[in-house]
């Protein structure tokens, strides 16, 4: 009897160690699967905005991710204008209006083509659509195109920095944090 | 010590220290079969063996793969296809029976559907298979990210990015899972580890518990007849073959088996050598390019009724119904509520939601390969709401099946 309550103390000790050890390794295991102190820091783009035509798609990269950016003709942020939810999705940059989005479909992340007859993007994957501001105008596609964090500076915008534009646009729910 | 005689042979010699006579007659002599199955039971084994070559093809293609992002493409590509002696063989009999071994275990767990052989006392086996489907799925997928083509990284990027979990917008899950904002070296690497360690040891233990499951309550046989094993095995003991309900696994059964796999590697080689385009897709031999997305992306063949049902509805709703046709499939045992064991064919009701869901399923891989458009969109879109039907129905069908 006494031996075996022994035996059980020297179980039950075993046991909770063990269960401590796994707990901590399960957690080395996460922490190392996590994404490196130098891919998070992965910097910043800075994009010289006077350099773009208007109605021609360019892409730009940051962090690895397709960055669209799409300057806007007279007649296109006359027409975001009668639609609150676009005008706000465009950034203003000196007196110019640019679409500033992540290239990647909120869908599953395939890349969109634009059309500039059309003034619209399709995405192949699974058909979703999105009008000229990165607004979705046709699912699976749940929202518009993400817009990264940016921040104005003079001609410039910095993507990876959060300005006040930015912020604002978080706040009234233009985009999520991309 | 246990008592030890002089060997009077190598085989004496063993078996006093390995017990290789009791290891034979558990495994083999003794080990009982049906008489009345069809080559459709062939398929089990036939896996094991595509699995071997998936192995050893993989261990030599292994020796010259680099899992770097600037050097995959062309260690497949070029070292492994064009300058390693015989390394395109290996790289055909990977890519052909990574694809073929989806179309035996799609018979292979049909062929359990129809006769019923998830029920009452197989439920393990039928859970352990599942299991293997779902390791298999995944080893697949692992092994397409290899090259660094263009349907390596956007078929990496699709499928990563279900774990958002659509509005739930879990970024940082997906990011997790890659180990970077996009698929990157991290996460090549990772897939890499996976593909070549993990997994496989994860394959080799449910193989263990697939064939354990088996063990006690035998393989069914093709007239759901609850056969007395022992009694069977006596006879048999007996002299008496003939009369006999059963014969043993080797080598008797063993030398049909392997008729049927016979049969299979003939038309498993010819597709290595004169058909393995199939198993290779074009635009993955282009280099994976983070800025620009194929035209149309689509799984390999055997995902396409899956994706099928994510495609045509909305983001959240897509990934519901894509999560219940993941996991449905365990559920079978359990939803069938009816007890007999018997054939599709005897059991009323049943035997037409046996060929819905294969037609269905057939369907849905048809419109899962062609652009979501149009009439395409809307067939998949019934296609998909069928599936789902049918598995809610089961239930209601099979408690009022009658008693055969
Ligand atoms: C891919 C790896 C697999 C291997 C190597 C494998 C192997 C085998 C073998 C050797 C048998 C016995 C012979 C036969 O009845 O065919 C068997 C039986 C069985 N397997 Fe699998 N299997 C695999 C996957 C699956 C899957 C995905 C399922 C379905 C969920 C499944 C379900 C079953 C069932 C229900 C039986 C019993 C058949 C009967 O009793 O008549 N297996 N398997
Ligand atoms: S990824 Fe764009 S519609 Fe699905």
């Amino acid at each position: 009897m006494k031996n075996s309550s022994r035996r059980g103390f020297m179980g039950k000790a075993f046991g909770a160690i063990t269960g401590v050890g796994a707990v901590a390794s399960l957690y080395a295991m996460k922490r190392s699967w996590d994404p490196l102190p130098s891919v998070k820091a992965a910097g910043f783009t800075t994009l010289d905005m006077s350099t773009y035509k208007e109605n021609e798609l360019v892409t730009e990269k940051w962090r690895g991710k397709p960055i669209f950016i799409l300057k806007q003709t007279t007649e296109m942020v006359k027409k975001a204008k009668s639609n609150p939810r676009d005008i706000e999705r465009l950034v203003k940059v000196g007196d110019d209006y640019f679409m500033v989005c992540l290239g990647l479909c909120t869908h599953l992340g395939c890349i969109p083509g634009y059309h500039p007859e059309k003034k619209n993007f399709l995405c192949a994957c699974h058909g979703g659509m999105y009008d000229f501001t990165g607004d979705v105008t046709k699912a699976p596609p749940p929202r518009g195109l993400d817009i990264p964090p940016f921040k104005i500076d003079g001609n410039k915008l910095v993507l990876g920095e959060e300005g006040s534009e930015y912020k604002k646009m978080l706040e009234n729910g233009t985009t999520l944090r991309a | 010590m246990a008592h030890f005689t002089k060997a009077t042979s190598l085989h004496d010699w063993l078996n006093q220290r390995l017990g290789i006579d009791t290891v034979r007659r558990v495994m083999a002599t003794e080990y009982w079969i049906p008489k009345n199955i069809n080559f459709l039971w062939a398929m089990g084994m036939i896996l094991a063996i595509t699995f071997g070559l998936l192995l050893v093809s993989g261990i030599f293609l292994l020796m010259y793969y680099q899992p770097n992002v600037a050097t995959a493409f062309d260690s497949v590509n070029y070292t492994i296809m064009q300058e390693v002696g015989y390394g395109w063989l290996w790289r055909h009999i990977h890519g052909v029976a990574a694809s073929v071994v989806f179309l035996i275990i799609y018979i292979h767990m049909f062929t359990g559907i129809y006769y019923g052989s998830y029920k009452k006392g197989r439920e393990m086996i039928w859970i352990s298979g599942m299991l293997l489907f779902v390791a298999f799925s995944a080893e697949a997928f692992s092994g397409y990210m290899l090259p660094w083509g263009q349907m390596s990284y956007w078929a990496g990027m699709v499928i990563t990015n279900l774990f958002s979990g659509g509005s739930l917008h879990a970024n940082g899950l997906v990011e997790w899972i890659r180990g970077d904002y996009v698929p990157a070296q991290a996460f090549l690497s990772r897939f890499f580890m996976l593909h070549v360690l993990l997994i496989p040891l994860a394959i080799l233990g449910l193989i263990g518990l697939h064939f354990g499951a088996l063990r006690i309550p035998h393989v069914n046989n093709q007239d759901g007849e609850e056969i007395d094993f022992e009694a069977e095995a006596a006879k048999y003991k007996a002299g008496d073959k003939a009369n006999s309900k059963v014969i043993a696994f080797a080598n008797d059964f063993m030398s049909k088996d392997m008729m049927v796999v016979g049969i299979y590697l003939i038309f498993f080689f010819y597709l290595v050598f004169y058909h393995y385009d199939f198993a290779m897709d074009p635009v993955n031999f282009d280099p994976a390019n983070g800025l620009k997305t194929p035209a149309h992306i689509y799984p390999e063949w055997y995902f396409l009724w899956s994706y099928e049902i994510l495609r045509p509805f909305s983001t959240d709703v897509g990934l519901i119904a894509f999560a219940f046709a993941q996991v449905i499939f365990f559920a079978l045992p359990f939803l069938d509520r009816s007890p007999n064991t018997v054939p599709a064919s005897r059991r009323g009701l049943f035997k037409f939601w046996f060929w819905a869901m294969l037609i269905d399923m057939i369907i849905l891989t048809a419109m899962g390969k062609v652009p979501p458009q149009g009439l395409f969109s809307t067939i998949g879109f019934y296609a998909a709401l069928t599936f789902i039907g049918l598995w809610i129905l089961l239930p209601f069908i099979t408690k009022f099946e009658k008693k055969v």
